[in-house]
């Protein structure tokens, strides 16, 4: 293929087809002009593309369907089909009719990318404004053409017709015009997450949705199975180079010596270096390949330091604070300290890790003296246009950012990394440029999620009530490198090539909301390990800081009910009052069959341990309530799950099947972190390097069942399902390690070496 | 330089190369446009790159080019189209199996060979038979829900 990922005639004529079983449809080009061209005909010339214009977010097709232009992207979990329903349903047409274009800059506005699982919430939430809009410009057209009021009007199947004589009816078609709505919106001045840009329409109610809440089917993963998806990857541009970089051995180096005859018998390598950048280039990949392994290069010597790993905790606790942020504090604390009858003290660590994406990032990069256009996987593709132009120097308009589909990302991985690379290198050599990172550079390279040490601190009076309770999570930034990479300094060939770092202060706080007397939540943050182009640098991995803090939380919540001889169940439902935060232990509790019980009070005294945890999550208002059951074999500490249940609730439902797919993709990647994942490094480099060196949870680890409760709530609008689900996995799990042995363990991940000799040392 | 024959997905070809050595996917993706074996480690560590060679789930980046001339090579095109769709590919379809999507060759064509071989595999052979392929986004689970329909697993 050539440079047409964005191709919508393709995909969506396909789409057809193979619902169709192979026969042939009709098919119909969905490609309109960019906005502010005029079309072939020189007929009609698209609005530009600003937030304040209908336009901009919706067109009708010549065919009668409708194109979506979502400032938005899908990271696998179903957003493209989810957002179909919500604008099919708002127009009343079927969902095959809605084809939706995501994070073309060129075609797009800037809705924020995948970010903050927001995309069905405030993405969503734009496009069914948008989409209501619509309707009614259409309905008002047709009043027009009918002579007749438009009250008296109403949509069905793509036609608009008369409610009092239904038979009467002109299709959406016959009032297109000239395609165009030019239609203003009354726009929040606001791009990102939150642009919100109104007609005078307003989304219909609840009651009238029809494919809102129906299992509709990912048209992509037809095609995926079928071999037919195209991913970022696979994007091929005419004279193309492509290219892999080399990066520092040791962290800090430079190149100083390269010895361009180790490559000489590999036809048309070419080599960039500049300052810490490295990299080789063919026309050929597999010469590309071979020329980086092969290339012969010294490097300079570093005065970057890592500390001792076994002394990363002591590090944290230790290091200076750079920010400290007071999240939440009510009651008198420190009195309620003095008064306790008992304070129970507990304190947590998490690990440095890694976006392991199923592959090292690809951009495709092709900059010429006019402007330039790059493929990316980014979650932020405005970003990637804005950071682009930083880097080349060009303005932002003349820039094209066309988001492809990469792998599962995560957060802020390497995508962003790539996209300015390969822009970089499509400029110095002047030719079309495919970067692809090794597996050695996702995984030792990405952005990682950072390393925590959680103190977490109660008073308890003589009848076993809480009556302060303290949690204080202290770590590196979780925006060193900030969540998107529209400042080169953001990103690791920027800082490879001394542009400095844009490091700011941000980590996390409790967000479960159980009542107590007295209550303080507040994060430290500390500097990182090694300021610049670190390969521990830290950033959004995916729920950044939640699944840590709750792993704090949730582990000290249960050590709560343990000390007071309470049910873990019990315990939260007596300091938890938001009714929805109540419903759903009570719907997990259930389903789980979950019987009160303390924890840790049936131990089994030979053969595997059993046992059971329980966590809750609250996430931007989204609430997952879980139970696991657990067997750990008494010899080897390996942890088998044997069975999850999961209550969520994130309003209204769009898409069931899909969201239980969600929360099993969650659970399974947040066991994963939970029980294996931990970036490795001495004293100069990252060690973990691909999945040998990082293993991520394999097929016969998967739990026997995950039993998804969906706490669908229609009346209240939808919010995010992306990462919810991850949070409460790793106190679960530490609580059910707990309930089996009576071993409590307070470091992350739970590998079976661990558990072992967590389970020696208290034999 | 050096011309190697190849059949793949039941048509034949020729792909001449620099370096014989060069691994089968390269050959595929960049020569003959085959997109569907993807590139995940070049470790012979994930399997999103597995394709059949004489019916042999294989992972081609690691196999050389000169190991397979002339042999029969099937990708995920191969093994059925949206007419006439191999069980598995309808399988993937009813569970909603992946997410990202990118690892889906390396679960579906390692698969394809398991039900082959062992038509009525029971979920721990299911679960065994792929151990090897790697999915980050954590869709284990409708992955396996997706093999066990076509053996019958319960």
């Amino acid at each position: 293929m050539n440079a047409k990922l964005d191709d919508a005639p393709i995909s969506l004529a396909r789409r057809r087809l193979l619902q169709a079983g192979g026969a042939l449809l009709v098919s119909f080009s969905a490609n309109l002009p960019l906005p502010g061209v005029a079309d072939a005909a020189g007929k009609a010339v698209r609005p530009p593309l600003v937030p304040e214009q209908l336009d901009s977010f919706i067109a009708l097709r010549p065919d009668g369907g409708f194109t979506v232009y979502f400032g938005k992207v899908d990271m696998g979990l179903g957003v493209d089909t989810a957002v179909s329903q919500m604008v099919a349903d708002e127009l009343d047409v079927e969902l095959d009719q809605i084809h939706v274009i995501m994070g073309d800059t060129g075609q797009t506005v800037d809705q924020g990318g995948a970010s903050g699982s927001w995309a069905v919430e405030k993405g969503g939430g734009q496009l069914r404004y948008a989409a209501a809009e619509a309707r009614r410009i259409l309905i008002e057209r047709a009043a027009q053409r009918l002579g007749v009021p438009a009250d008296g009007l109403d949509t069905r199947d793509g036609d608009v017709f008369l409610t009092a004589q239904p038979a009467k009816r002109i299709s959406y078609k016959a009032l297109m015009g000239d395609g165009y709505f030019r239609t203003p919106l009354t726009w929040n001045g606001q791009l990102g997450n939150n642009l919100l840009a109104r007609g005078k329409a307003r989304p219909k109610s609840p009651s009238q949705y029809r494919i809102v809440g129906q299992s509709a089917q990912r048209a992509s993963l037809r095609d995926n199975v079928f071999g037919q998806l195209k991913f970022v990857t696979d994007v091929r541009l005419h004279g193309m180079l492509h290219a892999r970089v080399i990066r520092p051995p040791v962290v800090g180096a430079e190149p100083q010596t390269i010895d361009k005859a180790s490559v000489k018998d590999i036809p048309g390598v070419r080599i960039v270096h500049e300052r810490g950048l490295l990299a080789v280039l063919a026309e050929k990949e597999w010469n590309a390949i071979r020329a980086a392994s092969l290339l012969d290069v010294t490097w300079t010597t570093s005065a970057d330091r890592f500390p001792d790993q076994a002394k990363l905790y002591d590090h944290i606790r230790a290091a200076p604070v750079l920010k400290r942020n007071q999240e939440h504090s009510s009651g008198d604390l420190a009195g309620a300290m003095v008064m306790a009858a008992k304070t129970v003290t507990a304190t947590y660590e998490w690990p440095f890790q890694s976006h392991a994406c199923i592959v090292g990032a690809c951009a495709v990069a092709d900059v010429r003296a006019d402007g330039a256009t790059v493929w990316t996987g980014s979650q932020k593709p405005h970003a990637v246009r804005n950071g682009v132009a930083r880097i080349l120097d060009l303005p932002p308009e003349k820039v094209r950012a066309i988001w492809s589909r990469g792998p599962g990302s995560y957060g802020r991985n390497d995508a962003g990394d790539a996209a300015l690379e390969a822009a970089h290198l499509s400029r110095v050599t002047g030719r079309p440029v495919r970067l692809q990172y090794t597996r050695q550079q996702g995984t030792g390279w990405d952005p990682k999620g950072p390393a925590t040490v959680h103190t977490c601190k109660a008073a308890l009076d003589a009848d076993g009530n809480v009556i302060a309770y303290q949690v204080e999570n202290r770590g590196f930034s979780r925006t060193n490198v900030m969540y998107n990479e529209e400042d080169p300094r953001d990103s690791l060939v920027g800082q490879l090539l001394g542009k400095g770092q844009n490091s700011t202060e941000g980590l996390g706080s409790t967000s479960e909301t159980y009542r107590f007397p007295a209550a303080l939540y507040a994060w430290e943050t500390v500097p990182p390990l090694v300021k610049n182009a670190s390969p521990l640098r830290t950033g959004h991995l995916r729920d950044p800081v939640g699944p840590q803090v709750n792993f704090a939380g949730e582990s000290f919540i249960d050590e709560l009910a343990a000390a007071t001889g309470t049910d873990p169940v019990e315990f939260r439902l007596r300091y938890q009052h938001d009714p929805r935060a109540v419903a759903a232990i009570k719907a997990a509790a259930d389903k789980f069959g979950w019987t009160p019980r303390v924890a840790a009070s049936q131990v089994a005294r030979s053969g595997p341990y059993r046992g059971r945890g329980f966590a809750l999550a609250q996430r931007y208002g989204t609430i997952v309530a879980v139970a696991v059951e657990v067997e750990i074999n008494r010899e080897t500490g390996a942890l088998r799950q044997l069975r999850w249940a999961a209550a969520h609730d994130c309003g209204q439902v769009i898409n069931p099947h899909n969201l239980r797919l969600m929360v099993e993709g969650n659970i399974i990647q947040s066991g994963s972190r939970s029980l294996h994942e931990e970036v490795t490094f001495d004293r100069e480099k990252v060690t973990s390097i691909d999945w040998m060196s990082y293993p991520i949870l394999d097929s016969t680890e998967a739990p026997e069942r995950i039993y998804v409760v969906l706490l669908d709530r229609p009346e209240i609008p939808p919010t995010g399902a992306g990462e919810g689900a991850t949070r409460p996995v790793p106190a679960a799990l530490a609580n059910a390690i707990f309930d089996a042995t009576g071993v409590r363990l307070r470091r992350a991940p739970f590998t079976a070496e661990r558990i072992k000799a967590a389970l020696s040392a208290k034999a | 330089m050096k011309t190697v024959k190849l059949h793949v997905d039941g048509k034949a070809h020729q792909v001449t190369v620099d370096d014989p050595e060069m691994p089968l996917l390269y050959a595929l993706r960049d020569e003959l446009e085959l997109d569907n074996p993807r590139f995940g480690c070049g470790l012979a560590q994930c399997g999103a790159c597995t394709v059949h060679v004489d019916g042999r789930a294989t992972r081609s980046c690691v196999t050389p080019l000169s190991a397979v001339g002339g042999m029969k090579v099937t990708t995920i095109a191969g093994l059925g189209s949206p007419g006439k769709p191999h069980p598995l590919q309808t399988a993937f379809i009813e569970e909603q199996a992946s997410q990202c999507g990118y690892c889906l060759n390396g679960w579906m064509m390692t698969a394809a060979a398991l039900v082959r071989d062992n038509p009525k595999a029971t979920l721990q052979e299911i679960k065994d038979g792929l151990s090897g392929v790697k999915c980050r986004c954590g869709s284990h689970m409708s992955f396996i829900r997706a093999v066990a329909r076509v053996t019958g697993a319960a």
